[in-house]
């Protein structure tokens, strides 16, 4: 009763945010700001185009390739510094740092290394992921209560069968969460290195509508972009949430 | 400093070392990169010059006004929606999502819509701010302890003096946190607008000397700002710790 | 040795109105009950009776739904009266504020003189053992030493009547013993009459002039024992064999309201097993 009344309230919000984009363009003119009905019947067009699907897949490649290395990386560093303590002391103010700057000043070093390429693009991306999913990995090993290795000892537990009965378990949750937020920030990385400089992905394609006054086809893309990754965020969220129930 | 921050320094000054040496001799083209103090020395004439400071103020005055206008109207909009409990309960997927979505996709958005100014710029930096702003007040006003109240009664205070003597100094350090985050995101978000179109500023600055193949000027520009950031980040964290030592963590 | 009567509850009942759908509770009584000036009074019961209701009434907290209270002969009606002074039992120390800050905030928010302040104060601390502690803030203490810096807050106001709900009940039970003999020094300096909330029976019964034994919800005395300690007591009384009587007493009236509490219909818990 209490959901369903929930999900009216959000419904109501989601009304209420398309009215007022209605209204915004009303206010600005519908060549700054197409408003929410033309949007849509653009989209059903441009969004079936080979154009779309083209630089979509160029995306999500990039986007694929530098997730794969954001987590390989990630994982790899956050393991390493979780369960050395001293590695983990001296690492972890550096990652905090690195996380908080505004990465986008280092992307022309990565054009000066790997011009115009996809691999600026997924070391970019990748660039971004690493730090939350190394981080949250990190504190996932350190967080284990000692009582959980305790008890693998006094139960006998061989290393792997401690590893895969007791630590992994006592984790998932925490490295899921750092797996979500990279997923996030990668794809926000590759996203900025499309628009700074690029020769296909969604990002090129906005700045390009941009330039070409194609507004519709800019707030297509955004919309698009927006629903996979609040999509893609509540898929993971969810396993989260069970896993959690569960530990 | 404690053993750690002692290697923390020598990692850090041995690869600014490499760095150097990797520059100095070629194993980096200088077309790729610039040796570190090259870049140093590039950002200290440059700085005393004079030259950068339009940009600097340029940049920083517009992440001051985003800050600004995020924490003014995002502690009044968590107060607000703090106070209804049916819309915060609806907003709640809203919040648990914002930070999951490329919100600065929609900067040319408000470009095609303000035109080239600085209103788009100062606007990303509030949509990237304001909201992690409105979550630390919620977060804040959910752990004043409830037994305050009767404390304020007990002393006969008013509304006024309950909310500014009692229950703002409690929720504080949240609130705190919120500033944090929201300097950084703005930092974060302002700076990477430029970059993308801006008329100017320090990452429009960086991103016009990467046009123009000048690497000096691109390198010591990048060193400017990623030392600002890390001085402001750093100087934030130490506060929140301090504040947070203070406060220690307390069963409520 | 019965005084003036200071502070009174006449057919007192509180209802909690049901909200949100939910049936409405009737926590507590009706009450009828004197405390007599300066004499300590401890309320004893299981938790959940109603003991923090009876203490939140007297202090003005709460409105009675039926009867009156009265303190010094004026009836309580919707605020806490002049010289009436809470310990609450949640930690209620300010975090932002050191221990001083703390004890002095009621004196300063009242506009009283610095000087004065500040010898009201620094007496408070040293009288609750936290004088080294002064410039500590209260993350730095123990649960034990924040209580106290909350009744030193309550003290400087010099109240007439202390009220104090479950103060100890997170401590160990040999802390307890201690702080007790913090309390009763500090009801004996002052001559203030002293309300303690437990549900420690021994602790009940050894600092105590009169306890007044809670039934479960609807909180109401079933009884009200007498302990006739002299004024100049300490915790070593819980040695003597009339210590023994009075805890053994009040158990003797409780336990059956304890298993109420705990959700049986009074019988002993091996009964209750086998009935079911
Ligand atoms: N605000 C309230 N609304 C409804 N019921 C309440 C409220 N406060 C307390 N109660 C109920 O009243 C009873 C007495 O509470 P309380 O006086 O706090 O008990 P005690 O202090 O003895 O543990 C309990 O059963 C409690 O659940
Ligand atoms: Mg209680």
């Amino acid at each position: 009763m209490t959901a369903m009344r929930r999900a009216i309230d959000t419904t109501i919000i989601v009304i209420a945010v398309v009215l007022i984009w209605q209204g915004l363009a009303r206010w600005v003119g519908d060549t700054a700001l197409p408003g929410p009905a033309p949007t849509f019947s653009y989209m059903t067009h441009f969004v079936p185009s080979a154009r779309f699907a083209e630089n979509a897949a160029a995306t999500a490649t990039a986007f694929a390739l530098a997730l794969l290395l954001a987590y390989g990386l990630g994982l790899a560093i956050g393991v390493w510094m979780g369960a050395q303590r001293l590695s983990g002391e001296v690492g972890e103010p550096i990652l905090i740092t690195l996380y908080s700057l505004p990465k986008i000043t280092l992307y022309p070093v990565i054009l000066l290394i790997f011009g115009l390429t996809l691999s600026g693009k997924v070391v970019f991306g990748a660039i971004h992921g690493i730090l939350p999913v190394a981080l949250l990995t990190m504190a996932a090993i350190r967080n284990i209560p000692l009582v959980y290795l305790k008890s693998a000892r006094t139960l006998r537990l061989s290393p792997w069968q401690a590893i895969w009965n007791v630590l992994l378990p006592a984790t998932i949750p925490e490295v899921l969460a750092g797996l979500r937020i990279g997923f996030t920030v990668t794809l926000l990385g590759v996203l900025l290195a499309e628009m700074f400089a690029s020769k296909d992905g969604l990002g090129f394609l906005i700045i390009n509508a941009m330039t070409l006054l194609q507004t519709k086809e800019m707030i297509t893309i955004a919309v698009v972009l927006f629903s996979f990754a609040a999509v893609a965020n509540a898929i993971l969220l969810w396993i989260e949430h069970r896993l959690h129930r569960r530990v | 400093m404690t053993r750690a921050g002692w290697i923390r320094l020598l990692v850090i000054v041995a690869m600014i070392g490499a760095l150097e040496l990797a520059c100095r001799l070629n194993f980096i083209d200088h077309r790729v990169m610039i040796p570190p103090s090259q870049m140093a020395t590039a950002l200290i004439t440059m700085l005393a010059s004079g030259q950068l400071n339009d940009d600097i103020v340029r940049t920083l005055g517009v992440i001051a006004i985003a800050v600004a206008l995020s924490v003014v109207f995002g502690f009044a909009l968590g107060l607000i929606i703090h106070a209804l409990p049916r819309l915060r309960a609806a907003l709640d997927p809203f919040f648990a999502t914002y930070y999951a979505v490329p919100v600065f996709i929609f900067y040319p958005v408000m470009i095609a819509i303000f035109g080239l100014s600085l209103v788009p710029i100062v606007l990303m930096g509030v949509a990237t701010a304001i909201v992690a702003m409105i979550i630390a007040t919620l977060n804040g006003l959910d752990r004043i302890p409830r037994v305050l109240t009767k404390v304020a009664r007990v002393h006969r205070m008013g509304r006024l003096a309950t909310a500014l003597q009692l229950q703002l100094p409690a929720a504080a350090p949240y609130l705190f946190t919120g500033v944090k985050l929201s300097v950084s995101y703005a930092f974060i978000a302002v700076i990477a607008a430029e970059f993308i179109l801006a008329p100017a500023g320090l990452g429009r600055d960086i991103a016009n000397a990467y046009a123009d193949f000048n690497n000096r000027r691109m390198y010591a520009l990048m060193l400017l700002v990623l030392l600002i950031a890390t001085v402001v980040n750093a100087g934030l964290h130490a506060w929140d710790l301090r504040w947070a030592k203070r406060r220690g963590a307390r069963p409520s | 040795m019965h005084g003036d009567v200071h502070a009174q509850f006449a057919g007192v009942t509180r209802v909690y109105p049901g909200a949100g759908g939910h049936a409405p509770v009737h926590a507590l009584g009706p009450i009828n009950v004197d405390l007599h000036k300066g004499e300590f009074f401890a309320v004893v019961g299981p938790s959940g009776c109603g003991k923090s209701t009876f203490l939140e009434v007297l202090a003005g907290l709460q409105q009675p739904t039926v009867g009156t209270v009265t303190f010094e002969g004026r009836a309580v009606a919707g605020e806490v009266p002049d010289g009436v002074g809470v310990v609450f039992q949640e930690d209620a120390s300010f975090p932002w504020l050191t221990v001083w800050g703390n004890a002095a905030f009621g004196l300063q928010r009242q506009g009283t003189a610095p000087a004065e302040v500040r010898r009201r104060v620094d007496d408070a601390l040293a009288f609750m053992g936290l004088k080294d502690f002064a410039k500590a803030y209260p993350s730095q203490l123990s649960g034990g030493m924040r209580q106290r810096v909350c009744i030193a807050r309550t003290l400087v106001l010099q109240p007439r009547l202390i009220l104090l709900d479950e103060p100890f009940g997170a401590l160990d039970a040999q802390t307890r013993l201690l702080m007790g003999d913090e309390v009763l020094k500090l009801w004996r300096t002052t001559g203030a009459t002293v309300l303690l909330i437990t549900h420690a029976l021994d602790e009940a019964a050894m600092l105590a002039d009169r306890v007044g034994a809670m039934s479960a919800r609807p909180g109401r005395f079933i009884e009200i024992i007498e302990t006739h300690w002299p004024r100049d007591r300490d915790s070593t009384i819980v040695a003597e064999p009339t210590f023994g009587e009075i805890t053994g007493r009040l158990w003797e009236r409780l336990r059956g309201e304890s298993l109420k509490a705990l959700g049986h219909s009074g019988q002993p818990p091996a009964a209750a097993l086998a009935a079911e």
